[in-house]
């Protein structure tokens, strides 16, 4: 399978020419073994991916982790949601009341957007998601609530022997008990446990994360704690703040692991990267 | 053991920040979590005694009301919610660990996740002077 960096930026799109070498799209990736399709969040990103996608492709599944605008803000802008002979499948997390479906509704709605999703040549396919094992072609999919506002899903995606996890929101500190030490209490554990490569919110230094407790983020500090107790192969640290220039997110990642050792490998996720297994 | 949910992971997190005792429970009855303000009524540890099996929990303590009569298990407002999955309150006379007799009022609820998950109980303890 191989996994394509459309977008890793957290929030708002951040084009510039100081976000060059991590890009400034939100949150996309494109997940495939060149017959099943898979995307993992609809942020900005998804627009070029709709753009350069094989014309071969006519099933398309979607998964969304929630439905905060920097993960659905593409969707509308996303070409082959408009052509007649692909079906688009869309999977997102279950609320208490508001049904997925109608939730979705609310992006494709004056006076949000001018097109409805009754509109578009074929209605996507809703499923709805919660503590969820499922398969899509040859991926064994595993998804659970972690701890962010709002329903919020991690997905742990698999693939013969190699798993992605994918959790780009995700506020370790709050959903954790006594971390990072305590793997049972800690949200999202289950679906990084020794993932070939985790792909996990880093929005904030930790002097930032101070500032921003209770917003749903993590600090690069907790995220690589995280990935150590996960015991993951690589930690791919995403959801990078849109005030963060290449430098600075250069240097948050120097200063977390200046006088640190960590038996994992380690980037700041970039936009246009290509992992293969 | 799996990993806990996440609403059973912030239960523990809310109960640890509250100056009211405090108790989670699994669906099973099992004892997940009890925060400091609890080990204070029931004289116990949890640092000393980590989770315990519904079992091992249920006998440590002998409820009894205002005669001195034990309680049956049912009567007890935690057990009460763990079976009906509906908030139930009761009071309630306890002998703690340091053999004191302590009267108590517990109201238990439900925690019922997303989209409509039951995952386990939350109990909360005031001491009172009477019943
Ligand atoms: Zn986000
Ligand atoms: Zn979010």
């Amino acid at each position: 399978m191989i996994a394509k960096i459309w977008g890793c930026r957290g929030s708002l799109p951040s084009p510039g020419p100081e976000n060059i070498v991590y890009g400034g799209n939100t949150s996309c990736i494109e997940v495939s073994d060149g017959e099943t399709f898979l995307i993992l969040d609809a942020g900005s990103g998804i627009q070029r991916l709709g753009r350069f996608m094989g014309p071969e492709v006519k099933v398309i599944h979607i998964l969304l982790t929630h439905l905060h605008i920097d993960h659905t803000m593409g969707l509308g802008f996303f070409k082959p949601l408009y052509h007649p002979d692909v079906e688009v499948h869309l999977w997102g997390p279950s609320a208490s009341n508001d049904s997925l479906l109608s939730r979705i509704r609310k992006y494709f709605s004056a006076p949000l957007f001018p097109v409805r999703l009754g509109d578009l040549p074929n209605h996507p396919v809703i499923h709805k998601l919660d503590e969820s094992e499922f398969e899509i072609g040859d991926f064994k999919i595993k998804t659970d609530y972690i701890c962010h506002p709002g329903p919020t899903l991690g997905y742990r995606i698999q693939h013969g022997d190699h798993v992605i996890a994918y959790m780009p929101d995700h506020e370790l500190r709050l959903g954790s008990t006594d971390f990072p030490n305590n793997p049972d209490w800690t949200s999202g554990f289950e679906i990084a446990k020794n993932a070939d490569v985790l792909f996990h919110d880093g929005a904030y230094s930790f002097a930032e994360y101070e500032k921003k407790v209770g917003w749903g983020h993590s600090a690069v500090r907790d995220t690589l704690q995280f990935a150590k107790l996960s015991q993951v192969k690589k930690l791919s640290i995403f959801h990078h703040e849109p005030t963060n220039t290449d430098e600075q997110l250069d240097e948050i990642l120097r200063r977390n692991l200046e006088g640190k050792s960590f038996d994992f490998e380690i980037e700041m996720c970039k936009e246009g990267l290509v992992y293969e297994f | 053991m799996p990993a806990q949910p996440l609403e059973l992971i912030l239960g523990r997190q809310f109960m640890d920040t509250l100056s009211i005792p405090a108790f989670l429970v699994d669906t099973q009855g099992n004892l997940l979590f009890y925060n400091e303000p609890a080990e204070e009524i029931f004289g116990l540890r949890f640092g000393e005694t980590g989770g315990m099996k519904v079992e091992e929990w249920a006998t440590i303590f002998t409820p009894m009301d205002a005669k001195g009569n034990p309680l049956r298990p049912e009567d007890l407002p935690l057990v009460k919610t763990l079976t009906t999955q509906v908030p139930a309150n009761g009071s309630m006379f306890i002998n703690n660990l340091n053999g004191e007799r302590v009267p108590i009022s517990v109201s238990a609820f439900p925690i019922i996740g997303r989209p409509d998950r039951y995952l386990g109980a939350m109990a909360m303890f005031w001491k009172s002077e009477i019943i």
